[in-house]
């Protein structure tokens, strides 16, 4: 669970990265997401390992729940966790649920349409009418307010997952020590900037297309 | 102080049990609460009731036996103490107080507030202790050089006194900061080194046995420990269990 949560945390910042080029440079994003779309070793190796880390931590995230609520067959009449733990650190079923019906949606917006594309259609050029078609189709899906407003909720509930989980994973491999109040910030920091770059981004091309 | 009490009764094992409320008058605010209990009990016994059953011993925070669930927290609403330290002058005049009994799988209910906490003793059993010499040989502790780091943290994990507060307290009812800490006690010794492997492996094997639930990290066990055991030793465990089945 931990290991596919910090293999995620890593594979947040680079899908970040990707998306800020299409604020910044329409050309470097449409040569990036064509270089990440046909590239051999992205789609074939590195694709379905992303895969079986997003599937495998979904599903360890639902084993580790049932076992959870099993371990205690009656409910107290009265809990106080407020008194004692985060909301967040009590929720991270409920933030994870809604961010796999988000992915679904995400899914369904860019991924499929993609893999249409390319390996159903057999259209590899990445091209629509002599240009790259992904600057053009990235803003295009933005441009339904209720898309937008749905992006940024799941953004919302990644972040609250995040000011638990960044942390929580680092704990569950075992990694307490001097470092850990620097790493608790940084993760509260990345836990904020790296949603908050996403709805940055869904934003800006909301109001920019 | 008059209160309204909500207290668990459960007349054995198979009973199903009950929330039920009963009422206390005069009760002084430097009574502790489990001299209020008292009261209830006496004046129970003298309207010919039968008195609620709640673990107790020391009376002092020591023994770990005292084990409530008041308020929705174990321990009731102080810091660092034990229900037997628990005052009655953090309460109110005509407060109403949700008295429970620890609720997890593995400490199921035997009556009343009384739970059945065995399931800790053969965690321990299953690798909580150190192999020495008692053939008139044995080595004087005092005589293996520790540093005083190593030996500060290690008589902080032992201070643990085994209430199940952090079972209690967790959403999970998992038991890792108790057999982190008894983990620790002896993986930061050089005592513990010999058992190291099989310890942290048969501790968590009893531990997920007992049906203990998985740790989240929400920290709920550390805020309501009475003895302040930190989550650190839940992270020592977890690497000292990735070590022991790297080693194989």
């Amino acid at each position: 669970m931990a290991l596919s949560a910090i293999f995620l945390i890593f594979f947040l910042v680079m899908h970040l990265l990707i998306n800020l080029l299409s604020v910044f440079n329409e050309g470097l994003f449409n040569e990036a997401s064509h270089f990440m779309g046909t590239n051999p070793v992205i789609q074939f190796a590195m694709q379905p390992v992303l895969i079986f880390g997003v599937v495998y931590h979904f599903v360890m995230g639902f084993i580790l729940e049932i076992q959870n609520r099993n371990a205690r067959v009656v409910s107290y009449a009265r809990n106080n966790g407020a008194a004692n733990s985060t909301w967040m650190s009590r929720n991270m079923i409920y933030s994870g649920m809604f961010i796999l019906i988000f992915l679904v949606i995400h899914f369904i917006d860019f991924w499929f349409p993609e893999m249409n594309t390319k390996y159903i259609l057999g259209d590899m050029s990445g091209m629509h009418n002599g240009e790259f078609r992904y600057f053009e189709e990235l803003q295009h899906k933005f441009v339904p307010i209720w898309r937008v407003a749905l992006y940024v909720m799941g953004f919302v509930f990644l972040a609250l997952h995040l000011l638990h989980g960044f942390n929580s994973a680092f704990q569950s491999v075992g990694a307490n020590n001097k470092y850990t109040n620097g790493l608790k910030g940084f993760g509260k920091a990345y836990a904020i900037l790296i949603p908050a770059g996403f709805i940055f981004i869904a934003l800006f091309h909301h109001f920019n297309h | 102080m008059n209160l309204t009490l909500k207290i668990w009764r459960q007349k054995g094992a198979n009973d199903k049990g009950k929330m039920v409320d009963y009422k206390v008058t005069d009760i002084s605010e430097h009574m502790s609460f489990l001299e209020m209990m008292d009261v209830l009990n006496e004046q129970l016994i003298a309207e010919g009731e039968e008195p609620v059953a709640f673990d107790h011993d020391c009376r002092e925070g020591i023994c770990g036996m005292c084990s409530m669930y008041i308020n929705g927290e174990a321990h009731g609403p102080d810091r660092g103490i034990t229900t037997c330290q628990l005052h009655m002058r953090m309460f109110n005049d005509g407060d109403t107080i949700t008295i429970e009994p620890w609720r997890a799988k593995a400490f199921p209910v035997i009556k009343d507030l009384i739970v059945d906490r065995t399931s800790f003793e053969r965690i321990q059993q299953a690798g909580g202790y150190i192999s020495v010499n008692t053939s008139g040989n044995t080595q004087d502790a005092n005589a293996i050089p520790i540093s005083k780091h190593a030996a500060d943290e290690a008589m902080d994990a032992a201070t643990c006194i085994g209430c199940g507060a952090c079972v209690a307290t967790c959403k999970n009812s998992s038991a890792m900061l108790f057999v982190g800490a008894k983990v620790s006690q002896y993986a930061l010794l050089p005592q513990g080194q010999v058992e190291a492997a099989d310890r942290v492996k048969n501790m968590v094997a009893q531990m997920d046995l007992e049906g203990f639930g998985n740790c989240t990290n929400t920290g709920a066990c550390e805020v309501e420990c009475p003895k302040g055991i930190s989550l650190t030793n839940i992270a020592r465990m977890n690497r000292e269990f990735l070590k022991a089945n790297l080693k194989g």
